[in-house]
């Protein structure tokens, strides 16, 4: 293996040092340093199970190389989290049963929670923009963008702010 | 785990291109490491773009538009003065990839990347766009007409990086369009894609640029198509002509995604259909003149 490294990174508003050789991606390295909320699925951009935001802009975290994110803010799903303040979307896919096994909930809650951001009321295209690169197998979909469209009018009314 | 490689973090322009000598540039990342892990790709060093100052910037004024090398597929999507500016390649930015991908993605490195199903390439070949290269040695401008020379081949030197795309928005009297044809809208890799210029004055047709991905080498333009539009009313038989035209010019091939026949076809239809939408669409403000 090659020289490991020490990176800073702003990890869910926590200042983090992680440490990563040049060739390990930073959904490895995540997942090494415990964030297992970041899915591993097709590592080539196709499944948007490893999706993170960095610097708020949601990308894959299987084709971004750890080094590449020093000093940078890295959010995983644990972000939108808070326990006090969780972030609507939680509660619209648990009431909306747009969870069935899970495993690709992560990458379309942070691809969601940006496109939230840019487009507060966002129309079903809108939404099939943000979310097409995220796989879901179970769901057909449909109660995932019932459960957006809630989490935006909550968002709309100044619910869950931050 | 990916292969073992070196990565260069390079702090500004100057140092990329002095790292560039026997380096590859990675931007998004979304080819190369796709192409590293499928072991399909041996680069020893990696050269990060992403520390380049002002690199994503986009420029638009009323004639011009310039856009940095690290410009994102979904920076295209999210600037606004975009849809007049370059509305072909916008509709590209639409179907390309996903929302993750696009946000790693640039546009300089789909470009470079010379695969025929690049989805930003038939909209800047439309729009005759130039490609800006720096290498340590100097800076070149290349028409991207004459940037591809074979399969995922081009102009561009190993040391040598795209630092930027121009080209000059369409006038009024202009419609550019792009069609891709997939399986899905998002996340699919392009069965056919034809973007299309159409420029009118009067009752006749002044320019056009047709370009087609996905069924030759490389995206290519049909120019025999353009030349026979060019300098003539756009009659519904002319255009169904052309669009023979661009069908005989292309040399798709058999793959799991289509058939070359398919293919054919497929490009004889959506020429036709997106040459007669653009005629249309200037019509009208012909009209109202």
């Amino acid at each position: 293996m090659s020289l490991e490294k020490a990176i800073s990174v702003e990890i869910n508003g926590i200042d983090r040092e992680l440490t990563a050789p040049a060739n390990e991606t930073l959904l490895d390295c995540l997942r090494r340093h415990g964030h297992f909320e970041v899915k591993s699925g097709c590592e080539k951009g196709d499944c948007g199970a490893c999706a993170v935001q960095i610097d708020g802009e949601p990308v894959d975290s299987c084709l971004t190389l750890a080094w590449t994110v020093e000093g940078r803010s890295v959010t995983t799903l644990e972000g939108l989290n808070d326990a006090e303040n969780p972030h609507p979307l939680i509660a619209a896919f648990l009431e909306h049963g747009s969870v069935q096994c899970g495993y690709c909930t992560p990458g379309i809650m942070i691809a969601a929670e940006a496109m939230l951001r840019e487009k507060p009321d966002p129309t079903n295209e809108d939404i099939a923009i943000a979310l097409s690169g995220n796989l879901c197998r179970c769901t057909g979909y449909t109660k995932i963008f019932t459960a957006v469209k809630q989490a935006a009018g909550v968002l709309r009314q100044g619910g869950g702010d931050d | 785990m990916l292969r073992e490689f070196e990565l260069d973090l390079p702090g500004d322009l100057q140092e990329t291109l002095t790292r560039l000598p026997g380096g590859t540039p990675l931007a998004g990342g979304t080819n190369l490491l796709v192409d590293l892990r499928a072991r399909r790709e041996e680069a020893k060093r990696l050269v990060w773009l992403g520390n380049i100052e002002a690199f994503r910037d986009i420029k638009i004024d009323k004639a011009h538009v310039a856009i940095g090398g690290g410009t994102t597929v979904g920076d295209i999507l999210r600037n606004s003065a975009m849809i007049d500016a370059a509305p072909s390649l916008v509709g590209a930015a639409r179907v390309f990839g996903g929302q993750m991908v696009r946000n790693q993605a640039t546009v300089a490195g789909n470009v470079c990347s010379g695969s025929p199903a690049a989805d930003t390439v038939p909209p800047l070949l439309s729009l005759d766009a130039e490609i800006c290269l720096a290498s340590s040695t100097g800076v070149r401008s290349v028409p991207i007409d004459s940037f591809y020379s074979g399969f995922k081949k081009n102009q561009r030197k190993q040391d040598e990086l795209i630092t930027g795309l121009s080209w000059s928005v369409p006038g009024p009297s202009t419609a550019n369009l792009f069609y891709k044809l997939a399986r899905r809208k998002g996340d699919a890799i392009t069965v056919v894609g034809v973007a299309v210029t159409v420029t009118r004055d009067g009752d006749r047709c002044s320019d056009a640029r047709i370009a087609l991905g996905a069924v030759a080498p490389t995206v290519f333009r049909a120019k025999d198509a353009e030349a026979m539009l060019t300098d003539q009313p756009l009659t519904e038989e002319l255009i169904d002509e052309a669009a023979r035209a661009a069908m005989a010019q292309s040399n798709p091939i058999d793959d799991i995604r289509a058939s070359a026949d398919y293919r054919r076809h497929t490009v004889h239809m959506l020429t036709r259909r997106l040459i007669g939408q653009a005629w249309r669409s200037l019509a009208g403000k012909e009209a109202d003149k």
